[in-house]
């Protein structure tokens, strides 16, 4: 299992490192659009070929990984920071507050996710350039996902409340925000790095299917999302097999991280 | 007398049964589950297909030559300036259920058309003006239909008009054309059999249709269907996608069929709405005739057609595909890709290139967004292309899709976007199924909704020619009118066309006398006459 850790942790980095400096190493900008190769097989020009519009499918790759693995972290940062605070509110106040914030929370996490990424997707102004787009539906991720991280976060934060160092500082004269800024926050650290693992995974996932609905980052920026959905028709794909490569890092991706997440999980 | 005459249809019956390829069966997919077997009520493409395929209708267009022809009307005029029609009706028909036809089941089904509780999609096309439309059955296979106003092209709107039998119990699944409704399995499948009083017979007497029976399977995945064709199980897809057919075409090319550019076009229009919540200085950009010529002659429509449709469109020159035989203005050319004349326009209304970006004449740099529906990967590779093709005169282009819903709530209530890319599938070749595109009263009017008056001269003009050519009975005449109305929108583009795609489909050779057109159903339009070879109807 370590040395599966070390490997995986190993290819999170070499990929990283490799989106990060996509552009040294990307042969073409991943809008530029070969007009007369398009689909083309790979070659010394196109490592990976080239998609259906003759853009170079090993540049939007690295560029894809970049977005991706940049924004689901950021996404899953702002989710678990919003986890945090309310979870951690509700569970340290207890009481109706308490009960009030979690039936909110219940409520969110009833709402079909998709349905609604679409809807407030919709509503969003038109003209947006492509980054701000990518910006605004990860920001969206973030701001949607954190109900279940809460949930967690109460339930920990609320047992915290009621520990013998609590206690003790509360019978030292600390209270209030005090009490949960040095006290509370530390120790809710550990399931927070975990809600956070969690979620950079399910945004990576969640950007992917919004991109295969045509709704997640806008032309001509590539995401994993927008790359898969080069293989929604499997009988025009299943003669090329370098299309795989987006699927098959993606899937490696998130399996790594999760292999890197067993230890994180691992109680502190 | 009677009984003589039961005889002689038992025999009749017998023999056609006999010529008919015992036991063959044709299949095809349904991408969805028909909305309804009423004729008068199909709107989406599964109950149009069945409506094709059992309906009888007195006029027929035919799919290869556009030509009309006598179905079960032998004769047909057209008097009163257009507001009255007479067919002569063929003797002794009766419907599949055994009913006799006669001129009072097309009095009925014309008073059903036109009943204004039924909303009958195919009645809308006869709705000319305010009053009643009268029938009059003079004898027994003579009927008089006189509307309230004229109606331009009169008879070929018989084309969808399935007839319904006023007496029959089994009401709308009793009729007239080759096949009838046997079995319907909700969701899974549909099954149709032989006609055995269908009326039409070839040319050496033989009854008509020869297959025996057409079973419809709902399916909605294309690969699954494609897989289907590949290995027998159905026997043609009507109209398949560039990337399937190319790689059909390399499979088994005497399966790919190309019958050429068909009636649909792909198209984008600015938002003109006065009231849109856009700032003035785009909207005086959109409503510029340079400025959207410019953007026009800035997109490379050969390189849309050869690399998003795999070379199977062609560049579009106007609102008329060149598939419209008839009306299709022949003097029109698509715009050229010319990005040097697209700046000269643009120049022409102060507009000009700073450090590789366009700005008008108070300095806002040139970029709008364009929309449309999620899902639609030719749309998406189209808009993606033009964003590229915009850049190469400095203006930036944001490509956005929006779901279905939404985008229909921003192009028809909100008018909260700047440009947006759909398509037009069209079935009808008459001008009058645009009408509703061209008035500019109209409220799908798309550039500009609904306008009180019209906005512009050029507008003004389009509106007096549209009402012009359609309340005149001279086919010339409204030729004449119709292709002005194609070069006014040729000059003033308030559509880009872009490209009109072909009509692709996919047939097994197992289906025997199968000529694909352009026009919808671009496979089964002579169903009847289709015939499955005899080692594959044996095998079935």
């Amino acid at each position: 299992m370590k040395y599966a850790r070390i490997v995986a942790i190993a290819f999170l980095v070499a990929v990283s490192l490799g989106c990060l400096l996509a552009d040294y190493i990307a042969p073409a900008s991943y809008a530029r659009q070969f007009r007369e190769e398009p689909n083309a097989a790979p070659s010394r020009q196109h490592l990976l070929g080239t998609d259906d519009l003759g853009r170079d499918r090993f540049s939007r790759v690295l560029y894809g990984t970049r977005v991706s693995l940049l924004l689901a972290p950021a996404a899953a940062l702002l989710s678990s920071l919003l986890a945090a605070l309310i979870g951690g509110i509700a569970g340290f106040a207890g009481g109706w507050l308490e009960r009030l914030v979690m039936a909110g929370t219940d409520l969110f996490l009833s709402l079909p996710w998709l349905f609604l990424l679409i809807t407030v997707r919709a509503l969003l102004p038109l003209n947006v350039s492509p980054l701000v787009s990518v910006a605004i539906t990860f920001a969206l991720l973030g701001c949607l996902g954190w109900a279940g991280a809460a949930r967690v976060i109460c339930a920990d934060a609320r047992s915290l409340a009621h520990s013998d160092f609590v206690l003790l500082a509360r019978a030292s004269g600390s209270d209030g925000f005090r009490l949960l800024w040095r006290h509370l926050l530390p120790n809710l650290k550990p399931v927070l790095y975990a809600q956070f693992w969690i979620s950079v995974p399910v945004f990576i996932l969640t950007e992917a299917n919004l991109g295969i609905l045509g709704l997640g980052v806008a032309e001509p920026l590539p995401s994993w999302g927008s790359l898969l959905r080069e293989m929604e028709s499997f009988s025009t794909v299943s003669g090329q097999p370098w299309q795989f490569v987006p699927l098959i890092l993606f899937i490696v991706v998130v399996s790594s991280f999760h292999v890197v997440l067993s230890k994180e999980e691992l109680p502190a | 007398m009677k009984k003589l005459s039961y005889c002689l249809s038992f025999v009749v019956l017998v023999s056609s049964a006999m010529l008919a390829q015992a036991g063959s069966e044709l299949r095809f997919c349904l991408r969805a589950e028909p909305k309804t077997f009423n004729p008068l009520l199909a709107a989406d493409d599964a109950s149009e297909t069945i409506r094709y395929l059992t309906g009888g209708v007195l006029l027929r267009v035919n799919r290869l030559t556009q030509d009309l022809e006598p179905e079960l009307a032998t004769d047909w005029k057209i008097t009163n300036g257009g507001k009255t029609i007479t067919f002569e009706l063929r003797d002794g028909l009766q419907f599949s259920d055994g009913t006799p036809f006669s001129a009072e089941d097309v009095a009925y089904t014309v008073q059903q058309l036109m009943d204004p509780a039924l909303h009958s999609p195919t009645g809308d096309s006869f709705r000319s003006g305010e009053g009643k439309v009268e029938t009059r059955v003079a004898r027994k296979n003579r009927i008089t239909i006189t509307f309230p106003a004229p109606i331009a092209g009169l008879d070929r709107l018989f084309d969808q008009v399935a007839v319904m039998s006023a007496k029959s119990s089994q009401k709308e699944m009793a009729v007239l054309g080759p096949y009838y409704v046997a079995e319907n399995k909700a969701g899974s499948y549909i099954v149709l059999k032989r006609n055995p009083y269908y009326w039409r017979k070839d040319p050496v007497g033989h009854a008509l249709p020869y297959i025996e029976s057409v079973h419809l399977d709902i399916q909605q995945n294309r690969d699954a269907e494609m897989l289907r064709l590949t290995r027998g199980q159905i026997d043609f897809i009507n109209s398949i996608d560039a990337e399937y057919f190319d790689k059909l075409a390399a499979q088994d090319p005497a399966m790919a069929h190309d019958a050429g550019v068909s009636l649909d076009s792909e198209q984008m229009w600015f938002n003109q709405v006065v009231s849109a919540p856009l700032p003035v200085y785009k909207k005086m950009w959109f409503t510029s005739t340079n400025f959207r010529r410019a953007v026009s002659e800035a997109i490379n429509r050969e390189d849309m057609a050869r690399i998003v449709f795999h070379g199977h469109a062609r560049p579009a020159a106007g609102p008329v595909s060149p598939a419209n035989k008839f009306w299709f203005n022949a003097k029109l050319a698509p715009h050229p890709f010319d990005q040097k004349s697209a700046l000269q326009r643009l120049t022409q209304d102060g507009f000009h290139l700073q450090g590789g970006v366009l700005r008008d004449h108070e300095g806002h740099a040139v970029e709008f967004s364009v929309i449309t529906n999620s899902g639609n990967k030719y749309r998406e590779r189209m808009a993606t292309m033009m964003q590229q093709d915009l850049s190469g005169i400095g203006i930036k282009l944001n490509v956005v899709t929006l779901d279905f819903p939404s985008l229909i709530e921003r192009i028809t209530r909100t008018f909260d976007y700047e440009a947006c890319l759909l398509g037009l599938v069209n079935d009808d070749l008459d001008p009058n199924a645009q009408m509703n595109v061209w008035l500019s009263s109209s409220d799908t009017h798309q550039w500009n909704p609904s306008e009180k008056t019209p906005a512009t001269a050029w507008e003004a003009e389009v509106d007096r020619l549209m009402r012009a050519q359609a309340s005149n009975p001279n086919p010339k005449k409204r030729k004449e009118y119709y292709d002005r109305v194609q070069e006014i929108a040729w000059e003033q583009e308030p559509f880009i066309y872009l490209v009109n795609k072909n009509a692709l489909s996919a047939v097994s050779a197992s289906v025997h006398n199968v000529h694909p057109v352009a026009l919808r159903p671009q496979v089964y339009w002579n169903v009847d006459e289709l015939s499955l070879s005899s080692e594959f109807a044996r095998n079935r």
